[in-house]
Formats: C-alpha cells, sequence, structure tokens
C-alpha cells in the first residue's frame, strides 16, 4: 500500500513537472500561434545555468533563482531575435525554424559545456526523506518539487484569471488583432508570455537536473510529451494541459511500475518481461490516440483554433 | 516547361547525370567513400520524395515518417535475424508492415488537422520508436546488426557497393517518375485541391479524408522501402533512425529542396547531407552553422533551392 501511494506521488510529481512544460507550451502555441519545438532546449538550458550557478554560488537555491532569471533572458532574447519574425507564417516555418533552433542550442550547449554532461548535486537538507503518514516517508526533493509546481500553478491560474495581464494574455488568445487594434502593446506582450514560458521551461529543467543528469538532448525527449499533454488539452489551454499533465504523469509512472506484474497474471513471465516494457511506453500515446478520436481538438479545445 | 534549357532544368540534368557517374568516379579515383555517402543520399532522397507527396501536395505535416524508415528497416533486420534473407519476402513485407502503420496512424491523425496533425503524427512516430527500443530480443535500444544483405536471384548481389548503388539509384527514379504520375493525376489534383480548400472539395463532392489516406498510405509504403535499403546499406538498424529529429531532417530536405516540386527533395537531400559532410569538415560543432542557416531559408527562401534556381531563369517573371 505505502508503494501504491509512493507511485501515485511520483507520478503526481511527474505530471506537474510535465505541466510546467506543457503551460508554456500552450499559451505560446494559444497566443501567438506559434509551434515551438525549441522549447525543450529552454528546458535544457535551464538545467545547465542552474548547475552552473548552484557550482558557482555553493547554494542550490541560490543559483535556481539565477537560472530561472538568465533562462528567462534567454527566452525572451530568442523571442526578440528569432520568434518575432516567424509569427503569422506557416506552422511548416514555424517547425523547421525552431528546429533549426534546437541543432543551434544543443551545440551551443556542447562548444560552453562539454560534451560530458553535468550534474547538479542536492543540498543535504534536500536529499532526506519527510514523514508524510506514520511509517510513510517519501523523498524531501520530490516533495518539495510537487510543492513548488503547485504553487506555480495557483500562481499562473491567478496570473492568467485575475490580472490586468492575464487578461490582455486571454483577450490575445481569442483574438490577437482585436487586442492590438485596441491599443495594447501586443509586441511586449509577446516577449513577456514568450518569456514566461521559457522560465516556467527552465524551471522544470533546473528542478529535473538532480534526479536525472543534465546533458545534451535531454529536452528533446520530454518535449515530445509536453506535445502530447498540449494536444490532448486542447492547445492554447492552460486547465486543459494541468488535467492532461496529471492523466499522462500518473498513466505514465503507474503504467511502468505495475504494467509488467499485471501482464505477468495473463501472460507467460517471458512474454509479459518483452512486452510491459514497450506497452507501459506507449500507453499515453494509446491515451492521445483514444482522446483525439472522441475529441479531435483535445478535451478543453479554446475552439476557432 | 521541359522543353526549355533553363538554368533550374539544366541544374536537374547535371545532378542526374552526376547521381549516375559517381560509381564511375569511384572506380576511377578509389574513393569509396564518397559512393557510400552517395548510397545514403539517394535512399534518403527517396524518403524525402516520398514525405514531398504527402507534405508539398497534400499540404499534411507529417512529423512522424522517420518511422516508416524505421519500420522498413527492421523488417529486414528481424527478418534477417530469424534467418529469412531472400528480399522477395523482406521487402514486401516491409512495405506490408510499412502501408499497415501509416494506414492505422493516417486513419486517426486525419481527423485532425494543422498544429494537431503535426504533433499527433510526431507522437505516433515517438510511440513506434519506444516499442521498438523495448525489443529486447532485436537488441532494444543498442539495436540489430544484419548478417546478411537481403537474398535476391543470381546476378543481383547488394553487397556489390556499386550494384547497390545502382539499385537504390533506380528505385529513387522509379519513386520520381510515381510521384510525377501521381501528382499529375486525377488522384493528384485531388490531395492538391484540398491542400489549398478542404472544405470546398468536399462540398463539390470529393471525399477528401480518403483521398489523403491513400496518399498518406502510399507516402508511408514508400518510405518503408527506403527503410529496407537503409536496413542494407548499414547492416545494421537501431531505434535511433527512427528518433523525431530524424523526421525533422526528412522535413529539411523537402523545404530545403522546394517543396510541391517533384523533384526538390532531390536538391535538398544532396544539399543537405553534402552540406553536413562539408561542415562537418570544417568544425566538430557543425550544427551551429547549420542551425542558424535553416532558419534563414525559412526566413528568406521559402520556395528552397528548386524556387531559387527558377527565379534564377529569365524567362519567368518572378511573383507572376
Amino acid at each position: 500500500m505505502t508503494l501504491f501511494i509512493e507511485q501515485c506521488l511520483n507520478g503526481l510529481q511527474f505530471g506537474l513537472l510535465l505541466f510546467l512544460l506543457a503551460a508554456g507550451l500552450t499559451l505560446v502555441f494559444g497566443i501567438m500561434d506559434l509551434v515551438n519545438l525549441a522549447h525543450g532546449s529552454l528546458y535544457m538550458v535551464g538545467a545547465y545555468f542552474a548547475a552552473t550557478f548552484a557550482a558557482w554560488t555553493g547554494s542550490f537555491v541560490l543559483g535556481a533563482l539565477m537560472a530561472l532569471v538568465a533562462t528567462l533572458i534567454v527566452g525572451m532574447a530568442v523571442e526578440m531575435i528569432v520568434m518575432r519574425r516567424l509569427y503569422g507564417r506557416d506552422h511548416l516555418d514555424h517547425v523547421l525554424g525552431t528546429f533549426g533552433l534546437i541543432l543551434f542550442f544543443d551545440e551551443t550547449v556542447r562548444l560552453i559545456w562539454g560534451p560530458e554532461g553535468m550534474s547538479l548535486p542536492l543540498p543535504s537538507w534536500l536529499n532526506t526523506s519527510v514523514t508524510l503518514l506514520p511509517g510513510f516517508d517519501y523523498s524531501a526533493y520530490k516533495f518539495a518539487i510537487i510543492v513548488v509546481t503547485l504553487a506555480v500553478a495557483v500562481f499562473l491560474y491567478v496570473l492568467v484569471m485575475k490580472t490586468r495581464v492575464g487578461m490582455l494574455i486571454r483577450a490575445g488568445a481569442s483574438n490577437r488583432e482585436m487586442v492590438a487594434a485596441l491599443g495594447v502593446n501586443i509586441k511586449l506582450l509577446y516577449t513577456l508570455v514568450f518569456g514566461l514560458g521559457a522560465a516556467l521551461a527552465g524551471l522544470a529543467g533546473l528542478m529535473q537536473a538532480p534526479i536525472l543528469t543534465v546533458q545534451i538532448g535531454m529536452g528533446e525527449n520530454i518535449i515530445i510529451l509536453a506535445f502530447v499533454i498540449t494536444v490532448i488539452g486542447g492547445i492554447g489551454s492552460i486547465r486543459g494541459a494541468f488535467i492532461a499533465a496529471l492523466f499522462v504523469g500518473f498513466i505514465d509512472t503507474l503504467g511502468r511500475s505495475y504494467l509488467p506484474d499485471f501482464m505477468r497474471l495473463l501472460l507467460s513471465p517471458d512474454a509479459a518481461a518483452t512486452a510491459a516494457p514497450a506497452l507501459s511506453s506507449m500507453l499515453i500515446y494509446l491515451l492521445m490516440a483514444v482522446v483525439l478520436v472522441a475529441k479531435p481538438e483535445g478535451l478543453f479545445s479554446q475552439g476557432g483554433k | 516547361m521541359m522543353s526549355h534549357l533553363t538554368p533550374r532544368n539544366a541544374t536537374v540534368a547535371a545532378l542526374l547525370v552526376i547521381l549516375v557517374l559517381i560509381p564511375a568516379y569511384t572506380s576511377l579515383t578509389g574513393n569509396v567513400f564518397m559512393l557510400l555517402l552517395f548510397t545514403r543520399i539517394v535512399i534518403l532522397a527517396m524518403a524525402a520524395v516520398s514525405l514531398n507527396l504527402i507534405l508539398g501536395y497534400g499540404g499534411m505535416m507529417s512529423f512522424g515518417h522517420a518511422a516508416y524508415l524505421g519500420i522498413g528497416g527492421y523488417a529486414v533486420g528481424i527478418l534477417a535475424f530469424e534467418g529469412i534473407h531472400s528480399g522477395f519476402v523482406q521487402w514486401p513485407v516491409a512495405l506490408l508492415v510499412s502501408a499497415l502503420f501509416a494506414l492505422v496512424i493516417g486513419a486517426l491523425s486525419l481527423r485532425t488537422r494543422g498544429v494537431y496533425f503535426i504533433m499527433i503524427t510526431l507522437a505516433f512516430a515517438q510511440m513506434a520508436y519506444y516499442v521498438v527500443a523495448g525489443l529486447a530480443r532485436y537488441g532494444g535500444d543498442d539495436g540489430l546488426t544484419i548478417q546478411k544483405r537481403s537474398q535476391f536471384i543470381a546476378p543481383l548481389n547488394l553487397t556489390d557497393k556499386t550494384q547497390f548503388y545502382y539499385v537504390c539509384l533506380t528505385l529513387l527514379f522509379a519513386a520520381l517518375y510515381l510521384v510525377w504520375r501521381l501528382v499529375n493525376s486525377r488522384f493528384g489534383l485531388v490531395i492538391q485541391g484540398a491542400r489549398s480548400n478542404d472544405t470546398r472539395m468536399r462540398a463539390i463532392g470529393f471525399p477528401t479524408y480518403r483521398y489523403k489516406l491513400v496518399g498518406f498510405v502510399i507516402a508511408g509504403t514508400l518510405c518503408g522501402l527506403a527503410g529496407a535499403l537503409i536496413a542494407n546499406h548499414t547492416d545494421f538498424v537501431s531505434p535511433a533512425m527512427m528518433y523525431w529529429t530524424r523526421s525533422g531532417d526528412l522535413i529539411i530536405m523537402v523545404v530545403l529542396g522546394g517543396m510541391g516540386s517533384v523533384f526538390g527533395p532531390v536538391f535538398g537531400a544532396v544539399a543537405l547531407l553534402v552540406l553536413e559532410e562539408a561542415l562537418s569538415g570544417i568544425t566538430e560543432y557543425w550544427q551551429i552553422i547549420l542551425g542558424p542557416l535553416l532558419l534563414l531559408v525559412v526566413l528568406f527562401a521559402r520556395g528552397g533551392i528548386d524556387g531559387l534556381l527558377r527565379l534564377a531563369d529569365p524567362k519567368l517573371k518572378v511573383g507572376a
């Protein structure tokens, strides 16, 4: 039973982390109508910044905060130099242009930090476990991730639903031209939104860094999951991204831990050992297929896109 | 157009001659690397030609086309691993499995449009990637070495580098001819019509979904054949050949060469792979040049190489 709770928490943690990535993607798509494949590069850049700054300052938290600001700046710079020129163009142009950016980012990181990858060690106060229930301990760091990401989710909700900037963001998502026509500085808004998305991706990257190693291409694996989430949730919908991210996090984590046992009940041990890993990595894609068959625009589509 | 000796047609002809003469160059100079490089170029050009059918003409932005390379390749690899070496079995199986995969993926993906289509094809290709990476019996992540190339009847021997090159080249020409015939047929006009205005095509009575699905399956099958070839070329298959960035490479070839031109993807494949080779000779960090270069092509040279060559034609007025 404690194992099950632990796996559920792992699923929650993974899902929330994916939400950070998917939220940025879906915001950028919803408002600027931009497909950004290079979102995973910002995730990677955030992790590299964090590992560097943490080693530099000797403090994990300080390093993380500096990395967050640095990723925000990188994001806004990318928006001003490149992305701005891609708005209003064909999606295929976005795909190609941002694919070029991925190559550029990967190689730049290799040039600056070398090909080996880095590690971001946890400080001792996070590298312990917390007792959540009597007799049930959970990794303090993973618990911290859950707390931080939930706080970010609440922050995003308040930002988008309750503030003036959020009002502009929502207005921009439903009708860009009208917002611009009403005298809103849409250029600045775009830069801010892209920077926010970049910072969220950087946050996901730097939080994942102590669990996995920091390496080139780390963003390319996880970004596909973020795409799946935005598609399931409905592109442009932060609420959809949140729910879909939790779904995907749970299904992926629980599938990987319980599917092998479950299949052993149905199949011979040999067949189960072969089929289970393949099937568990397929699960979320199957989920996506089912959702798209039922609702081709995702669960919480904004419509009109 | 075809009768004029325009700069574009001259370049096409020159490239065709170069492709045909590559083995002669190799036997004269002993530069085997050139032959191997061009075998790879020809095979990937074929994959790009197949992608161009749906991307350039059908407007279907499939971002999972490398999956068929992997499926075709693994069909050959797995059969060889299980002791079936006959190409008469391996290749039809490769085509059939690719066609089936394309049918299922296409039937689901074509229900969506726009960016959903890009992402769903991408995700399905990743799914195939993970499935293959999970096949522990066939090497999993590490891939599978193919001990023996596909066997055909007596004079045809794929282990002979020159013969293999000409087999690939012949199939590339056949693929080009097929695509050329297709896009000029009624079928091709329907999918091009659906690209411009799907609603209107349906309104005048064309079940565009079915047409697009057929196009999608043909493109997938053709790419599966390229996969069977590449497995024979490298004597090795691994999940890496169907990773999503490989699909990106194929899209680059199509766009770089020029979409909506039958021969464009061949330009693109040659340009991209020769450029990769040349840049990696200059610096280890060649992608730092290639990335921004792509961005520039996207921003300033939408028609790709084919478009540039057409611009160079004095008889054609730009923007007409």
